[in-house]
């Protein structure tokens, strides 16, 4: 609530959230509806603020007006079945929940849950006094509630308190420091933390704020030229079918798009390789992050991508897969099973700690080491430059014959084979082995190879235990909406074939 | 004043504003123009009298840090004066920005 305050002050005329058309609302406006929302957040005596819609208006003025209230933000995903919506609003009963029209009915009338449409929410707060700036500037307080996606189990409620959030906005962003005409266009939803940082990084910066509900590449493109857009964050899913747009259709030109970020997800290399061909004014930057950490923690800049792209050392060119260097702000450090750093190069668990790090889940306190380390779960390595490589979640590791293998090292072998399109390794159990490698492949044209020549192909590039022991051809590889690998929908598929 | 993250000054000689983003829990003597910070719902200090080569002025958005990284204090409202801990200024956090990145 204080960055917003400060943006008010500072540059309050201009527009923060909409079009350049005149239809948005500026910074001083929103920090207006932001208390009168809080007030009417206050009155409902929730003890949390949930949010269950696609990304309006309505959000910052959700997000903003609970910080003001001095209650929880709880962005829940409209994409679940609604008995697991029904389950989640239970975690957090009594709440007030902003939702539409559409959506309202799976939670309608339950116990603990009241419901405002973010339609009404924006009209009410259109008018009346704004009430004095009284929030709590508790820096302990519970700014928001992201429930995981909760791959194994039900979900966990990561929470991020107010000082996790400032310690990272003031750490990365400059205040006020984008220029009046920059926009930036935000696609991933809000119950994911890149959504939740999007704003509070652009309220901060002044960077104006389009919203595009539902991903589509035509409608990204379309409103990239039309609202001159200057900067964006996709997930790796989303620059694919971009690029594949643009391949497509010579005809359209991207000219406004100074900066453009990734991050969710691995990006697979002929990926990125051919958007910095398509877009080459475009800077380009790889963040990568998680939930707990208040977004990102680690970033792949401009320069480096264009040295990597440009390089004839496939060390360099490597670079691409990396998810470059640690923020300033805060620690990363490389550890084996027994919490002991490993030397520079080898693979182990990426541990990191730091300001922004909060590592902690409702009702199971914080997963930090007494000096304030966070296991990420995620495996990783850092080279002699300092560049970090992540390979995936520690959990997706393969043992085959006792070796443990990053799924990521066979995916990127085989997404560099011309006829593939997309690729998963994943480990399914086996007798003889504990666990055997099964390539699942999307191919860029149908039937175009076989078994053998992927095969031969991995074997040109992988040592013999590495190599996939099945390769099984599918139509499209299964994904969440944030561009996240359901690699536990592959294993069930090919264990129920099996 | 004892500062804790999250407190709130307000300086007596001008328009200065900050919140305490980093501070130790314990009582420090904090100034703008070289006059002790008020809290901002507190009185005023009577005719306060800046101190000369105290009035450089504080810049929004910028953070303050001592020499021995005990406090940082953001400022959320510019004005003249200048901040301090005790007789010593502080000096702005040099930051670097970061290539956009969400």
């Amino acid at each position: 609530m204080m960055l917003l305050e400060m943006a008010s002050s500072a540059f309050g005329e201009r527009v923060a959230f909409g079009s350049k058309d005149g239809s948005g609302i500026t910074y001083q406006e929103l920090y207006e509806r932001a208390g009168r929302a809080s007030q009417y957040f206050k009155e409902t005596n929730a003890e949390h603020v949930s949010f269950l819609a696609e990304s309006n208006v309505g959000l910052p003025i959700s997000l903003f007006g609970s910080s003001w209230a001095g209650l929880p933000f709880v962005p829940l995903n409209y994409r679940l079945a609604a008995d697991e919506v029904q389950a989640l609003a239970d975690r957090i009963s009594p709440t007030v929940t902003v939702t539409n029209n559409d959506l309202a009915s799976i939670v309608q009338g339950k116990e603990g849950v009241s419901l405002v449409t973010g339609d009404q929410l924006i009209d009410f707060s259109m008018t009346g006094a704004t009430p004095d700036p009284s929030w709590n500037m508790d820096p302990d307080e519970i700014a928001i509630l992201l429930f995981t996606s909760g791959t194994t189990g039900a979900p966990k409620a990561a929470v991020l308190r107010q000082s996790h959030l400032v310690s990272y906005i003031l750490g990365s962003v400059e205040f006020m420091g984008a220029a009046d005409n920059e926009a930036s266009l935000v696609s991933v939803p809000p119950y994911h933390v890149a959504g939740i940082a999007a704003m509070c990084s652009s309220v901060y910066s002044g960077r104006r704020i389009v919203q595009l509900p539902s991903f589509d590449a035509e409608e990204w493109i379309n409103l990239v030229i039309n609202e001159e857009i200057t900067h964006a964050m996709v997930v790796p899913t989303m620059l694919a079918r971009i690029v594949e747009y643009l391949d497509n259709d010579s005809s359209v030109k991207i000219t406004s798009l100074r900066a453009l970020s990734y991050g969710g997800g691995k990006m697979p290399r002929p990926v990125i390789e051919r958007a910095l061909t398509l877009l080459p004014d475009t800077n380009f930057v790889n963040a990568y992050g998680l939930t707990e950490t208040s977004s990102t923690i680690s970033v792949l800049g401009p320069e480096d991508h264009r040295e990597a792209l440009q390089s004839s050392d496939e060390r360099v060119r490597q670079r691409l897969s990396s998810a470059g260097k640690p923020l300033p702000s805060l620690e990363v450090s490389i550890r084996n099973d027994e919490g002991i750093e490993v030397p520079i190069g080898e693979s182990g668990e990426i541990w990191v700690r730091g300001e922004q790090v909060s590592g902690e889940y409702l009702g199971q306190g914080k997963k930090l080491t007494d000096d304030g380390w966070f296991p990420t779960n995620d495996g990783g390595s850092i080279d002699d430059a300092g560049y970090l490589f992540v390979e995936g979640r520690i959990d997706d590791i393969i043992i085959r014959g006792g070796e443990n293998i990053s799924p990521g090292e066979i995916e990127e072998v085989l997404l560099n084979h011309p006829n593939i399109r997309d690729a998963a390794a994943v480990g399914v159990p086996d007798e003889e082995w504990g666990e055997v490698i099964i390539a699942v492949v999307v191919s860029r044209d149908a039937g175009s190879f076989s078994e053998s020549m992927i095969k031969d192909f991995t074997k040109e590039h992988l040592r013999s235990s590495r190599t996939p022991d099945k390769v099984v051809q599918v139509d499209e590889l299964p994904y969440n909406e944030t561009g996240k690998l359901l690699r536990r929908v592959i294993k069930a598929e090919l264990v129920k074939e099996l | 004043m004892e500062i804790r993250a999250g407190s709130r000054l307000k300086s007596g000689v001008c328009q200065t504003e900050v919140i305490a983003v980093k501070a130790p829990g314990t009582e420090m003597d904090i100034r703008c123009g070289g006059v002790p910070m008020v809290d901002p719902t507190g009185s005023m200090p009577d005719d306060p009298s800046p101190v000369d080569g105290a009035m450089n002025g504080t810049q929004m958005g910028k953070r303050y840090v001592d020499a021995d990284d005990t406090i940082e204090l953001l400022c959320t409202k510019p004005g003249e004066g200048s901040l301090g801990l005790g007789d010593t200024l502080l000096t702005i956090k040099e930051s670097k920005p970061l290539p956009a990145s969400d």
